[in-house]
């Protein structure tokens, strides 16, 4: 629990969750607060450490999109319009950021929606989460009017008047709220509601170089896009170039006549400071952007960057001729700027016998393994996952079936290899220990399938499809 | 025929080689079987262009053999493999089984249909690939020609492996694309081996179509450690009037 002093009282800046369960919370006196818990532990508020490690995670939340906003004193604005799809989904890109927050030992709610203000009014009042599109009204009207970030003074005066809700807020007539509260509760539930537009104000790192370039007259055509994008490519690498450092993360930002601003950020799979290479990588979404009544100005930060030295650029020319050791880089960063990083890789063998552990993936472009499977195992070239079950009759115990049903098919077995048994690695002290008796069989018509026993006939063992060789 | 009628049509010849452009450059590979590569146009399949896999038999949506016999392909070619796919059934170590190092190939892994012809025609504008494999559904006589060429241009050669999940997508693989060939892989009974076990696969290799060649029909074995057919050793010495006379009543 932290203390600052407002007037001549100390006041409760922040408690932590055991605190405000004791019945603490923000804006209470000390004195008070120590009435009600003896032993409190009791720190003195540094609202400038606050604020610097406030900006220290909006620096880290760049990670996950090109426009971050602090919202003093504990609250961060990210927009991710336009880069969620690089995490699967905005659900996928929640869970993903607040999973990493708690690891990193931070209390953190987060709310996806239309608006700043619904986002902001989810986060700390409701449950969090995504709202859908065009839900929000409905998200927000449960609310308590403590969400609309109003004024105290103003907050004390719709309670007295029974406000408690938003939804009971929205529903009044605008002129005599108005009137009565100012304009700035009209706004903020414009804002809340999404009816009212507010802008953000990215944080751009100090240290990262930029590009820009403003017009004088808006900019809508996309050829014109394309072409002062190669500009600012070509302004950032001379940039890059005096500093040794190429370019892993590269973000667009439009600022809009309208002061909308969108953004789009690619990701490199290896430090480049190509121009053409990087311009090219914006192209295919280039064309989402809508440019409204036109672009005033675009911005190209190179927001993650890492040394490059003359020597490595040569060295990989050089490389070229040889077609063994061609340069994947600038194919990979196309793949990733179209389907998002994480999808393109490579599999790298893994010491595992079961098929569904036997591959894992490393980044497209990490130095070869050179370790293969054990190239004796006859393994399938398709995998059912899960395995689908099958009816199957051996003529002996422990034999390989005569003939199966698999979806509604029956297969005769002609011959058939087996049994191979796998169990889990016994070495990773897996409990759960299984044993699984692999046959190849191969039907009257040639198909080849893998099919397993998950145990022996004696113990009931079922028979289950896992994989196709033909 | 007079001299000059002859260099007449050398002159002709040399036009429409160049009019062909690029596939005609590099040197096809072989795919050193005798059988297979005499009737292929220039003695193997072509690089920098596009071919087309099809899986006939059982269990065909989920292209087990199409899959090994694409492989083999792409292992027998020098370089990195761009495999594009939209399902996760692929079994990497099934792979290798066709010689096809782990090291060797870069997955893309589209989330929808739609995204994974724009992937393949990437991979094709990227000179330093081997191949590109795609598992494609739907593929139009355009979308195809455009891959054809893009495939032209760098040289690099496009392996599509047709999906389908249900019959109506089944049947879109009769539609015609652009493809240089296309091949149809169905599983046959293999060789009866003297103790119980598994010998070699064996596939019913029909050549669908193909540029510049018949349709044609063998009964080959699967793609052993080096990515290599084989002609089956019962069936090696025959002659092929049994290949012919399937072909004529296909």
């Amino acid at each position: 629990m932290t203390v600052h002093t407002v007037g001549s009282r100390r006041v409760i800046r922040a408690a932590c969750a055991a605190a405000q369960e004791a019945g603490l919370h923000v804006g209470m006196a000390l004195a008070q607060a120590q009435a009600l818990v003896p032993n409190l532990h009791v720190a003195e508020a540094a609202a400038d450490e606050d604020e610097a490690s406030l900006r220290e995670l909006a620096r880290w939340a760049i990670g996950y999109s090109p426009v971050v906003a602090l919202d003093p004193p504990d609250g961060l604005w990210i927009d991710i319009a336009g880069v969620a799809h690089l995490f699967g989904s905005e659900e996928e890109l929640l869970s993903d950021l607040t999973s990493r927050l708690t690891r990193q030992g931070l209390a953190a709610k987060a709310a996806v929606a239309d608006a700043p203000g619904a986002a902001w009014a989810v986060a700390r009042y409701g449950a969090g989460g995504v709202v859908p599109t065009g839900r929000m009204v409905d998200a927000v009207a449960t609310l308590s009017i403590r969400a609309l970030r109003i004024a105290p003074d103003k907050l004390n005066a719709l309670h007295r008047l029974g406000i408690e809700r938003i939804g009971q807020l929205a529903a009044m007539p605008r002129a005599p709220l108005v009137r009565r509260f100012g304009c700035d509760v009209a706004l903020r539930l414009d804002q809340a509601l999404g009816h009212a537009f507010e802008p953000i104000m990215p944080l751009i790192p100090k240290e990262a170089p930029v590009a820009s370039r403003a017009f004088a007259e808006p900019v809508a055509r996309l050829e014109d896009l394309k072409g002062v994008l190669l500009r600012l490519a070509k302004d950032l690498c001379r940039q890059l170039d005096r500093r040794g450092e190429g370019v892993r993360r590269l973000d667009l930002i439009f600022q809009r006549v309208d002061q909308k601003s969108a953004c789009l950020r690619v990701g490199t799979a290896r430090a480049n400071r190509d121009a053409a290479h990087l311009a090219r990588l914006f192209d295919e979404r280039l064309q989402t952007i809508d440019p409204g009544f036109g672009i005033e100005e675009m911005v190209l930060v190179a927001s993650k960057v890492e040394p490059l030295s003359e020597t490595q650029i040569h060295a990989r020319s050089l490389g070229e001729e040889d077609i063994g050791e061609a340069d994947m880089g600038p194919l990979v960063d196309r793949l990733g700027a179209r389907i998002g990083m994480r999808r393109v890789y490579r599999l790298a063998p893994v010491q595992s016998l079961v098929p569904e552990r036997m591959a894992r993936r490393i980044p497209a472009l990490a130095p070869p393994t050179g370790s293969v499977w054990p190239e004796n195992l006859p393994r399938p070239t398709r995998l059912l996952d899960p395995p689908e079950p099958v009816v199957a009759t051996a003529l002996l115990p422990d034999h390989p079936p005569a003939f199966f049903v698999w979806r509604k098919v029956r297969h005769k077995v002609a011959k058939a290899d087996g049994p191979e048994r796998i169990t889990p690695e016994w070495w990773n002290g897996d409990k759960s220990s299984f044993a699984r008796d692999y046959y190849r069989v191969e039907t009257e018509q040639g198909g080849r399938f893998w099919i397993f026993r998950d145990a022996p006939t004696a113990e009931g063992g079922r028979w289950w499809m896992h994989g196709f060789f033909s | 025929m007079n001299p000059g009628q002859q260099d007449r049509l050398a002159d002709l010849r040399l036009q429409i080689a160049r009019y062909e452009g690029g596939s005609q450059k590099t040197k096809p590979l072989p795919f050193g079987l005798r059988a297979l590569d005499d009737h292929l146009p220039g003695g193997g399949l072509a690089r920098g262009a596009l071919h087309e896999m099809i899986e006939a038999g059982l269990a065909s949506e989920f292209a087990g053999s199409t899959t090994l016999f694409t492989a083999g392909i792409a292992a027998r070619l020098k370089g990195p493999v761009l495999w594009c796919l939209t399902r996760r059934d692929l079994f990497a170590p099934g792979l290798l089984r066709a010689g096809l190092h782990p090291d060797r190939v870069i997955y893309a892994e589209a989330n929808r249909e739609r995204e994974i012809l724009p992937l393949i025609e990437e991979g094709l504008r990227e000179k330093g690939l081997a191949a590109v494999v795609g598992e494609v559904t739907r593929m139009s006589l355009i979308a195809s020609r455009r891959l054809q060429l893009a495939a032209e241009a760098t040289g690099v050669t496009a392996l599509v492996i047709r999906r389908w999940w249900t019959l109506a997508e089944k049947d879109l693989v009769h539609l015609p694309t652009a493809a240089v060939t296309r091949w149809r892989i169905a599983p046959t009974p293999s060789e009866l081996m003297p103790a119980p076990g598994l010998g070699r696969e064996r596939w019913h290799v029909e050549l669908l179509r193909c540029r510049g060649a018949e349709p044609r029909t063998w009964i080959l074995e699967a793609c052993d450690a080096k990515g290599c057919l084989a002609l089956p050793a019962d069936l090696a010495d025959r002659s092929d009037q049994a290949a012919d006379r399937r072909a004529a009543a296909s």
